[in-house]
This record gives C-alpha cells, sequence and structure tokens, in this order.
C-alpha cells in the first residue's frame, strides 16, 4: 500500500515513540503499587525494590509478556474487517496508545485509580467499533476480557485466602512458630519458582524457543520447572539460614523472629510479583505498536502470519525500567511509607496469591489490572481476620474507576483516530 | 504529579495501638489511685491534689484519644473484630479513666477523713482494683499478637487464660468490698453520718472500676467467639 511505504517509517516511529510513554507510565506508576507491598513491610527496602522490579519486570516483559501482547495486538479487533483497509487499523492502535497515554497522565494528575489495562482495552474497543464498524470488534474475546477483571481479584482473594489460613494452620497457631516458619518456608519458595517456571515454560518462552529451534514436551517443562523450583528452595533455604533467633525482640512482640523469616519468603514472592506484572503489563504498552509495526511491515497485508519481533517486548521492558527509575522510585516510597500496618507474612500471601492470578492470566493471554489483582488478594488476607483495618471505600473508587475509564479511553480513541484519518488523508 | 496509590489507600489505620494506648492510659489513671490514697491517709493534701492533677491529666489525655479514635473509625473500614464491639471496649476503658478520676475527686473535695481501723483494709482493696485494671490491659496488649495469628490457636488460649485471671482478681476486689463495707458497718454509729455515707459510695465506686476492667476482659472474649 502506498501510505505504507511513503509513512511506514514515521509510523513505526511514532508508535514506538507512543508505546515508549505508555512502558514509562506502567513503570512509573503502576510497579510501584505492585511492589509497594514488599516496601510497606519492610520486607525490602526502596533500592532493594527497585532492583528487584528493574530485573524481573524486564524478564517478565520479554520471556512471558508475548501471549498477553498479542491479545492486545490482534485479539480484541476482529481482522477480518480491516484486510481491505489495513490503514484504519494502524491509526486506529496509534489512537489508542495515544488515548490511553493522555488518559493515564490526566487521571495520574487528579489522583484516580485507574487501571493501564482498561485504559487500553477501551481505547481499542473505542477505535473499532465507533470509527470502523461495530462488527470489527471481536466482543466474544472482549466479553472474556471484561469477565477476567471481575474474575481476577476474586481468584487472587481466594488465593491469598488459602495461603494466609495455611500460614495460620501451619506456623502460627503453633506452639513454636519459629521453627515452623523455618521448617516450611521452603515449601512456598518451591511453589513460587515452580509456578513462574511453568507458566513462562509453557506460554511465554515459545517465541525464545522457537527463535532457537528448541521444542520441549509438556513433561519435559514440568521438569525443568520442578528443577527451577528446587534451584530456588536451596537459594532461599541459604538465606534463611542466615535468620537468626533474636530472643530479646520477642518480649514485645512474639511473632517478630517469625516475621522475619516471612520478611525472606517475601523477597521470593516481590520477585515473582515483579515478574508477573512484567508479563501481563507490558502488553499494554507494546500490543498496539506489534500491531502498527506488523501491518506496516507486511505492507498492508493483514493476512500474513508473521511472529512478533523481540526487540518491541525489549522496548517495553526498557521503557518499564526506564519509568522505574526516573519517577517509579518516588512512587514506591510514597506507597511504602502509607502501608504501615502490613506485616511480611500477610504481605507474602497477599503477593503470592496476587501473582499467581497475574502469571496464569499472562499465560492465558488475558489482560488484567495487577494492582486490582492485588486489592482483591489484599481483600482475602482480610477475610481470614489478618489485616488490621481495610478501607472499603477503595473498592468503590476502583469500580467507578471502571465506570469511568472505558468510556473515557473509548471517547479519546475516536477523537484521535478521525484525526489521524485526517491529517493522513485517508 | 499527584499519583493515586489504590494500594497505599487501602490500607486503614490498625485501630489495635490506639486501643492500647486508650487502656493503658486509662489505667495510669486507676493506678494513681494508691499514691492518692496514701496521702489521704496521712491528710498530706498537698500531695494528694498534686496526684489529682496528674490523674486529670491523664484522663484528658485519654478523651482525646477516645475522640480520635471515633473520627477514624468510618462504617467502611473491614476489620477483623466488630466495630461496635471495639467502640464499646474504649467507652468502657473510657469509664475506668473517669471513676478514678470521680473517687478522687470527691475525697479531694472533702478532705475525707479515713478511720484508722479501716486504712490498712482500704489499701489492700484499692490495690486489688488497681491489680485487676492492670490485669485487664495484659488482655488487651495481647489484641495485636491476636490479629497476627488471625484470632487462632494458641494465642485465643492464652488471651482465655489471661481474661480468667481477670476474673478471679475481681472476685477477690468483690470480697475485699465486702470485708471493708462491713468493718465500716461496725464503725458507723460512732462516725458522723455524711461521711460515712461518702465512704460507702468511695467504696463502691472502687469497686465499680474493678468492675469495669473485668467488664473489658469480657468484651475482648466477645472479640475471640467471632
Amino acid at each position: 500500500m502506498e501510505l505504507f511505504t511513503e509513512y511506514g517509517t514515521i509510523l513505526i516511529l511514532m508508535a514506538a515513540a507512543f508505546g515508549f510513554f505508555m512502558a514509562w507510565g506502567v513503570g512509573a506508576n503502576d510497579v510501584a503499587n505492585a511492589m509497594g507491598t514488599s516496601v510497606g513491610s519492610k520486607a525490602l527496602t526502596i533500592k532493594q525494590a527497585i532492583l528487584i522490579a528493574m530485573v524481573f519486570e524486564f524478564a517478565g516483559a520479554y520471556l512471558a509478556g508475548g501471549e498477553v501482547t498479542s491479545t492486545i495486538r490482534k485479539g480484541i479487533v476482529d481482522s477480518a474487517v480491516f484486510t481491505d483497509q489495513p490503514d484504519l487499523l494502524v491509526f486506529g492502535m496509534l489512537s489508542a496508545l495515544l488515548a490511553a497515554g493522555t488518559w493515564l497522565a490526566v487521571a495520574s494528575y487528579m489522583g484516580w485509580p485507574v487501571s493501564t489495562t482498561h485504559s487500553i482495552v477501551g481505547a481499542i474497543v473505542g477505535f473499532a467499533a465507533v470509527g470502523v464498524s461495530y462488527d470489527a470488534v471481536n466482543w466474544g474475546k472482549v466479553s472474556t476480557i471484561v469477565a477476567s477483571w471481575v474474575v481476577s481479584p476474586v481468584m487472587a482473594g481466594t488465593i491469598s485466602f488459602a495461603i494466609f489460613r495455611s500460614v495460620q494452620r501451619l506456623i502460627l497457631v503453633q506452639d513454636n512458630p519459629f521453627d515452623r516458619a523455618k521448617k516450611y518456608a521452603p515449601m512456598y519458595m518451591f511453589a513460587v519458582g515452580f509456578l513462574m517456571a511453568m507458566v513462562t515454560l509453557l506460554k511465554g518462552l515459545k517465541h525464545v524457543f522457537k527463535d532457537i529451534g528448541i521444542k520441549l514436551s509438556y513433561g519435559e517443562n514440568v521438569l525443568v520447572a520442578v528443577g527451577f523450583g528446587i534451584l530456588v528452595t536451596i537459594i532461599g533455604t541459604y538465606l534463611l539460614s542466615k535468620v537468626e533467633r533474636d530472643e530479646s525482640k520477642e518480649e514485645d512482640n512474639r511473632f517478630y523472629n517469625v516475621e522475619k523469616v516471612f520478611a525472606v519468603l517475601m523477597i521470593f514472592t516481590a520477585c515473582s510479583m515483579a515478574f508477573a506484572h512484567g508479563s501481563n503489563d507490558v502488553a499494554n504498552a507494546v500490543g498496539p505498536l506489534a500491531a502498527v509495526v506488523n501491518v506496516v511491515n507486511a505492507g498492508g497485508d493483514i493476512a500474513t502470519k508473521s511472529t512478533m519481533p523481540s526487540w518491541i517486548l525489549l522496548l517495553g521492558g526498557a521503557g518499564i525500567v526506564f519509568g522505574l527509575a526516573t519517577y517509579g522510585f518516588k512512587v514506591m516510597g510514597t506507597i511504602g511509607r502509607k502501608i504501615t500496618e502490613l506485616t511480611p507474612s500477610r504481605g507474602f500471601a497477599a503477593e503470592l496469591g496476587a501473582a499467581a492470578t497475574v502469571v496464569l492470566a499472562s499465560g492465558t493471554g488475558l489482560p488484567i489490572s495487577t494492582t486490582h489483582t492485588l486489592v482483591g488478594a489484599v481483600l482475602g488476607v482480610g477475610m481470614a481476620r489478618g489485616i488490621g483495618a481495610i478501607n472499603l471505600r477503595m473498592v468503590g473508587s476502583i469500580f467507578l474507576s471502571w465506570v469511568v475509564t472505558l468510556p473515557a479511553g473509548a471517547g479519546l480513541s475516536i477523537l484521535f483516530f478521525f484525526f489521524f484519518k485526517g491529517v493522513f488523508g485517508v | 504529579m499527584a499519583f493515586s496509590n489504590p494500594i497505599s489507600n487501602l490500607f486503614g489505620r490498625s485501630p489495635i495501638k490506639p486501643l492500647q494506648e486508650h487502656m493503658s492510659l486509662a489505667v495510669g489513671c486507676a493506678a494513681q489511685l494508691e499514691p492518692f490514697f496514701d496521702a489521704v491517709i496521712i491528710n498530706n493534701w498537698a500531695v494528694a491534689s498534686k496526684v489529682f492533677d496528674q490523674i486529670a491529666e491523664h484522663e484528658n489525655q485519654a478523651d482525646e484519644l477516645k475522640k480520635q479514635f471515633r473520627l477514624n473509625m468510618p462504617k467502611s473500614l473491614f476489620m477483623p473484630m466488630s466495630r461496635t464491639d471495639l467502640l464499646n471496649i474504649l467507652a468502657q476503658q473510657d469509664e475506668i479513666a473517669n471513676m478514678a478520676k470521680d473517687v478522687c475527686g470527691i475525697v479531694l473535695g472533702r478532705e475525707m477523713d479515713i478511720p484508722a481501723a479501716l486504712q490498712a483494709d482500704l489499701i489492700g482493696f484499692v490495690k486489688s482494683a488497681i491489680e485487676t485494671c492492670e490485669k485487664a490491659l495484659k488482655a488487651i496488649n495481647e489484641l495485636d499478637e491476636l490479629l497476627e495469628t488471625g484470632f487462632t490457636g494458641q494465642e485465643v488460649k492464652f488471651v482465655k487464660k489471661l481474661i480468667r485471671e481477670l476474673d478471679a482478681q475481681e472476685q477477690k476486689v468483690d470480697k475485699k468490698e465486702r470485708k471493708l463495707r462491713h468493718r465500716l458497718f461496725k464503725l458507723e454509729a460512732d462516725m458522723p453520718p455524711v461521711d460515712v455515707m461518702f465512704l460507702y459510695s468511695t467504696i463502691d465506686n472502687i469497686g465499680a472500676i474493678a468492675d469495669t476492667a473485668e467488664r473489658v476482659g469480657n468484651s475482648l472474649e466477645l472479640l475471640l467467639a467471632k
């Protein structure tokens, strides 16, 4: 198509710039939400949290971010409708990125708790349904995504409830909670390692393996994941052996030393949380970018089956890390200071519940909101009578932000869509 | 930019620490009854009035804490214990401080003369009542450990034990109260009737402080039941 030969590079550069901006936003704001519990429960310092976040967000984005990215790229819109008018898809995706980015900037400035995921999904649905045609949206997929927004917090809540109950049963109610904690902590570490490795191998690493020509059977995947789980356990056990019991602190709080064990455990859940977050949220930034790159490179031929270039996920990962480095640490500090009532044993249960849910969603390619999932997980621990006070008003404001974000993202993206159409004269 | 953080806004301030602080202030008021009556029986009204001032100051602080506590308890707070129960406990704790102040106020205002035959028993009675309050404080101080275990297991048993001890202590106070009243009954014919009346009411009020402390423990037990 003429448009793509003439303006192809400009379009890709624009998409890359918008995508990078979105990734910056994810790194600056969202990561802090995902990691804030670790800092708040004093299991990690801000510096440590940032380091972990940088490494594992990047790893998650690059290694396991492909599935969700492809949902955003081609799952929400029905590509058949765009076969004759690929330019509309390109403009649409550009508008969606710009709309979601703008909306997030406005919302952040106003202090509203909006989700990146909801903004981008709303924006894509908006341009496709209104700018192109009602049929351009794959409504079946969209309803699955919206359903997952309800299911994911509930699921995270259920998992973290169960995890916290198991912690109570196995450790906290016992006569010698410290010894019990040391005994059972490696079990939880194994679970963390196994889960992360399994989802990554099954779903995320597909594109990496394809590049180097490796194909593993399901059994081999399980074996590798078990191996990874054991590796994590060994590292964890080493760290645990350094935790010493300080009896003098137990006079004031009998669970002081138990919490020290959980603080070690929380290093691992923090890693998994960052990994999970990277794997799911990178798509919000680079999914539309991938769509643009795809269409332009194929010269407008949407039907061509093409794999996503790895540099796109790399760019997304880099953007997140850049956001963290420039602004994320500030936000993380603020959150950490505000969360004072969360102890490591609770933070651990909430983070693991949330991370498991997000990683599973990433594996199935569902874009969900990490923040909302974590809120669900915290509520789950609260249900188990584990947290002193939870502000239920937050749940209401999250619902409100849904109601506002979807039409706002959609409206802005429709606006930008017609603007781009006009500028490029189609 | 004013970023909003749903996660940090999610956590409210746990009511447990303020509740414990309030209780320790209230029990602090009650504990001053001992130096107060020590001064009263030797008619040292200068010291007694100084102790009274301290009690009044602590009582004021407790009141302030109570106000803050109530303001920070919106209905939208989701807690592992019932809001009503917590507010009940708070009200009872506050009563301990109020009653301690009232007892001292009347004794000081009337410069009450304690008959020599009653003095030793009265001091023992006061000490016993204070001990009841301190046992209640100890139970309240277990609330954070209760939360840590999610209100289960050994910790619940431990707190129940503390509450049993508190009940037993209150019964001791009752016994001493009966004994003291009986002694006063023997003496009352030779004393000015108004003084006798006020002495009875003072004894009653000190007993009521111990009663209230026991009620704090019972309310705590209600939290465990859920």
